[in-house]
C-alpha cells in the first residue's frame, strides 16, 4: 500500500476515547500516582523511626485537610490499579478477550474500586470514631 | 541515505534478540499476584491504625508478623514500580538521553526509598 492511503492512528486530539481506553492509560496514571504515593508510606515510617517529635510532625500532616486528601486519591489510585491489576492478571491467563466480556469487566472493575474506597473509608472513619 | 536502502531485516541482523523480555514480563506478573494479598493486608492494617498514637503505632511496627510483611510488601512494592515506570518511560520517552536519564533515576530512587523503608521498619523492631 502507498504511504499516504495507510489508516492512521486515532488522532488523540480529535478522538473520542472508548471507555476502554480510558481505563487503560487510567491503570498507568494510577500506577505512577501510586509510586509517588509511596513516598508518603516510607515518610511515615521514617518518622516513625526517628522518634515522636518527628512522628508528630507526620501525624499532623496526615490529620490534616490536605494530608486526608493526599489518602483519599492515595486509596482511590489504589483500589483501582489493585482491581485493575487483577483483570491484567485474568487476560494474560488467557481469558476475557470478547468485547462483550471487556465491557463487563469495566464496569465490574470501576465498581469494585468504588466499593473498596467507600468500605475502606466507612471503616476507617468508624475506627477513628472508636478512638 | 544510505540508511534508507537497508531493509527492515538489515536493520535487525547483528543485534540479536533481548532475550531477556520474558523475565521481566513474568517478574512484573509475579510481583502484581503477590501485591494483591500483601496490598489487602496492609489496607486493612492502614484502617487498624486509624488514629494510633507514636507508641501504638511503632509497637504495631515493631511486632514480628507486620514487620516481616512490611518489609516484604515495599521490596515487592518497589520491585513492581521500578518495573511499571521503566515501562512507561520506555513507551513515551523517545529522546535517548532523556530516557536513559529518567530510567537510571527511578532505579536509584526505587532502591533508595525501599532500602529507607527497610531501614525504618528494622529500626523500629531491633531498637536504634
Amino acid at each position: 500500500m502507498p504511504i499516504a492511503n495507510r489508516p492512521l492512528s486515532p488522532h488523540l486530539q480529535v478522538y473520542k476515547l472508548p471507555l476502554t481506553a480510558l481505563m487503560s492509560i487510567s491503570h498507568r496514571g494510577t500506577g505512577i500516582a501510586l509510586s509517588a504515593g509511596t513516598l508518603y508510606l516510607v515518610w511515615q515510617l521514617l518518622a516513625a523511626a526517628s522518634g515522636p517529635d518527628a512522628y508528630e510532625i507526620f501525624q499532623r500532616f496526615a490529620g490534616s485537610w490536605l494530608g486526608l486528601l493526599v489518602l483519599f486519591g492515595w486509596s482511590v489510585a489504589l483500589f483501582y490499579h489493585l482491581m485493575n491489576g487483577i483483570r491484567h492478571l485474568v487476560w494474560d491467563a488467557g481469558f476475557g478477550f470478547t468485547l462483550e466480556a471487556t465491557h463487563k469487566a469495566n464496569r465490574l472493575v470501576l465498581a469494585a474500586t468504588v466499593a473498596l474506597t467507600v468500605i475502606a473509608w466507612v471503616a476507617g472513619i468508624a475506627a477513628w470514631g472508636i478512638q | 541515505m544510505a540508511e534508507k536502502m537497508r531493509t527492515p531485516l538489515g536493520h535487525a541482523y547483528g543485534l540479536g534478540s533481548a532475550r531477556e523480555g520474558a523475565k521481566d514480563w513474568w517478574s512484573m506478573r509475579l510481583t502484581s499476584l503477590a501485591l494483591i494479598p500483601l496490598t489487602l493486608w496492609f489496607v486493612v492494617s492502614v484502617i487498624g491504625n486509624v488514629g494510633a498514637d507514636y507508641e501504638t503505632f511503632a509497637t504495631w511496627v515493631g511486632s514480628p508478623i507486620p514487620a516481616i510483611l512490611l518489609v516484604i510488601t515495599i521490596a515487592v512494592t518497589f520491585h513492581h514500580a521500578a518495573h511499571g515506570l521503566q515501562v512507561v518511560i520506555e513507551d513515551y520517552i523517545d529522546v535517548e538521553w532523556q530516557k536513559l536519564t529518567l530510567l537510571i533515576a527511578v532505579k536509584f530512587g526505587c532502591v533508595l526509598l525501599a532500602v529507607a523503608g527497610i531501614f525504618a521498619v528494622a529500626r523500629i523492631a531491633f531498637g536504634s
